[in-house]
């Protein structure tokens, strides 16, 4: 009987159960989940720090790197100002996503949404600055500024709804289609076809309302609890997180999906345009060019998915970006070594990257194999 | 005049081909690869080490310089650091399944980044002599068919060729149905013996290497070994030029030309700088008429991979 067993055992390939599986988790607990997540942000902020002192070459500039760090975002009342401006600016447009995101709508065109809309409110400011009064102006930029962030959101929006067109690739070319209108009008407005357009003079409500400095933060705080409430408690929310979910849940419960998609690209595209509105009217000298935006639209994209859509999580990713952002320059910028926001892109770029490798851990379980009793 | 527009129309071209060409690669395997312009950019950076170490290895004398050892290395190197890349993205995307859109985007800032700060460490000396090699045209002769078609640098006909050799391996061999299964249907091609995970990685370093040497032409050929951070946008124009081609690297190749005519246009044309913007706007508008055309057309050979943007788990129906 044993003789016979050997035998086949001898013929039959005899497969190893796999070193390790996946199996997909359905429940982890909360603290889990953010044990995971802070630690994958310390392991991040370390390497970031091994990185820096590598560049140095000097062991000590691993403590001064986190001193840099914290400078870049705290270390003068000016730059927390102008750390709280950005955070501003980052929230909004993160918001302004994130909806879309909700309804598995890849809207990555945030960054030219954000820019039609900027280039509308300067549109309004060099043609009707000077022969209208101050508020009429400012009504008008904002107009201005939502149409043409709803516009470049709406596009998309319909030929998804209609045909099917793929969002992704759609929105991404809208990004460039706005880069380049805006070095048409710059180009056409600049004196002597210099290339570059100063400031535009009117159009800026900068310490209008008696708060100079965080009047952007004041106005999106406001933005975030409106976007916060219509996801949370309408029935609109609820509709584009069903789509979200499930085309097919959705058509069968008599949700009208191409209404759904084009309303919140709407939305989508209105916040955008009210983050437009602010980069160019909020400022103290409203001025337009391609890098008015700066990234920020495709960063917003990683804001929101790393926050998981949730508006109140996002208030402290998007501070953490930009704090991330601001101190590795300031990092780069005090010890000379050149192109401060590439430096700063590398070190954003390890934080992402790690994040978001760390989601595998909160989805995925990993079981290895039992050893075998022998 | 027309002769040297058409001649750089192709040389331009380039960049977006090979570009273009890696990213149907990656795409055909279902993962839609928004990392391309950090890859093409760290595709640069590899380039530069590289030449910049071969230089060290002659000593420094750059009469010495073996035009073909040039090439080769810079092709080495620029697909290794742009794979390494394209490496990170798939481990990203295959084995953790993260979101391909925001994982792409992130290799972006990051392979930006590394570029443009690291690019400043390395020695770039004598780099004008290397750019000679690369630039130097099978024919110098002035007849139009020479102008327009023997007078560009080695990297312009590889790139001709690889698309030539991709279209091909895609549509006539195993391995390139077996591609095409697994961009359509993962689960399917899963049951049917493919192995997926191997033919997503290989799809995805090998594209983003070919995507790399896309940059190590943007530096060595075009800019003629110096460099100015400007790829991005060509880099996204290559993700377009994918769409504009549907998923065919052989008709990239025309499609490719046609962009960079656009591209270059205005500087021959005596249009005021405003409607040269507009111009450079075309690429971009052009690549959205075709997006709208063919979902409208709804044909099947010229639809997306279905399963584009989707991390495939096996465990999961």
């Amino acid at each position: 009987m044993t003789v016979k067993n050997e035998a086949v055992v001898s013929t039959v390939k005899r497969h190893k159960e796999p070193l390790f599986r996946l199996i997909k988790r359905t429940d982890i607990p909360i603290w889990k989940k953010w044990v995971i997540r802070i630690a994958t942000f310390a392991v991040a902020a370390i390497t970031a720090g091994l990185l820096f002192t590598f560049i140095i070459g000097d062991g000590a500039a691993f403590g001064t790197f986190f001193k840099e760090l914290w400078s870049g975002s705290f270390g003068t009342e000016r730059l927390t100002y102008i750390f709280l401006n950005n955070w501003a600016i980052m929230m909004c447009i993160s918001l302004a996503v994130t909806p879309a995101f909700k309804m598995r709508f890849w809207n990555i065109g945030a960054e030219g949404q954000t820019l039609a809309a900027a280039l509308g409110a300067a549109f309004v400011i060099h043609y009707f600055g000077k022969s209208l009064i101050e508020p009429v102006v400012i009504l008008l930029m904002l107009v201005a500024a939502l149409f043409m962030g709803m516009l470049w959101a709406l596009l998309p929006a319909i030929f998804k709804a209609v045909w099917g067109t793929n969002e992704t690739l759609f929105t991404l070319m809208m990004n460039y289609v706005a880069i380049q209108l805006v070095n048409f009008f710059v180009n056409l407005w600049s004196p002597g076809g210099s290339g570059t357009i100063g400031n535009l003079g009117n159009g800026s409500f900068h310490g209008l309302f008696g708060l100079p400095y965080i009047q952007n933060a004041v106005f999106v705080a406001i933005v975030t609890i409106i976007v916060f409430v219509y996801l949370k408690f309408f029935k609109h929310g609820y509709e584009l997180e069903v789509v979200g979910e499930s085309v097919n849940t959705a058509k069968y419960i008599g949700i009208n999906v191409k209404k759904v998609i084009i309303r919140t690209m709407i939305l989508s595209g209105a916040v955008c345009g009210f983050a437009g509105f602010l980069l160019v009217g909020g400022s103290p000298t409203p001025t337009i060019n391609t890098g008015l935006v700066g990234g920020r639209g495709f960063t917003a994209i990683l804001v929101s998915w790393l926050s998981k859509f949730s508006p109140i999580a996002m208030i402290f990713v998007a501070a953490l970006v930009v704090f991330l952002q601001k101190g590795a320059s300031q990092a780069s910028d005090s010890f000379h070594l050149g192109a401060s926001s590439a430096f700063s892109n590398i070190i954003i770029g390890i934080f992402f990257l790690m994040i978001i490798a760390c989601e595998f851990f909160i989805d995925y379980q990993i079981k290895f194999r039992k050893k075998e009793g022998k | 005049m027309f002769l040297t527009f058409l001649k750089n129309a192709i040389r331009f071209s380039t960049i977006f081909l090979f570009g273009s060409t890696g990213e149907t690669i990656t795409e055909k395997s279902g993962h839609l690869n928004l990392g391309t312009p950090g890859i093409m950019c760290m595709g640069a950076l590899g380039g530069c080490v590289g030449e910049s170490l071969y230089l060290k290895s002659i000593g420094g004398d750059y009469a010495a310089i073996d035009g073909f050892s040039a090439v080769v290395i810079g092709i080495l190197f620029a697909m290794l650091f742009a794979g390494l890349g394209g490496l990170i993205y798939g481990f990203l995307t295959i084995t953790l399944r993260c979101n391909q859109n925001v994982s792409g985007l992130a290799i972006t800032t990051f392979g930006a980044g590394v570029t443009n700060f690291f690019i400043n460490y390395v020695d770039r000396n004598g780099f004008n002599y290397l750019a000679a090699k690369f630039t130097a045209p099978v024919s110098q002769a002035n007849d139009w068919f020479s102008t327009i078609f023997l007078s560009h640098g080695a990297l312009v006909y590889l790139a001709i060729v690889l698309a030539l050799v991709v279209a091909f391996i895609m549509k006539k061999t195993r391995t390139g149905l077996n591609l095409t299964a697994i961009g359509e249907n993962p689960a399917t091609a899963d049951a049917a013996g493919i192995n997926v995970t191997g033919y997503k990685y290989v799809s995805c370093v090998l594209g983003s290497g070919i995507s790399g040497i896309g940059g190590l032409f943007y530096i060595m050929d075009y800019l003629y070994g110096s460099w100015e951070y400007s790829i991005d946008a060509m880099g996204w124009l290559a993700v377009a030029l994918v769409i504009f081609s549907v998923w065919k690297p052989n008709w990239g190749i025309l499609g490719s030309i046609l962009f960079g005519a656009l591209y270059i246009l205005p500087y021959y044309t005596n249009f005021s700088f405003a409607i040269q913007e507009i111009i450079k706007m075309i690429p971009y508008a052009v690549t959205i008429i075709v997006l709208i055309i063919t979902s409208i057309i709804n044909r099947r050979e010229s639809q997306p991979p279905a399963a584009l943007g989707l991390s495939y788990f096996r465990e999961e129906r």
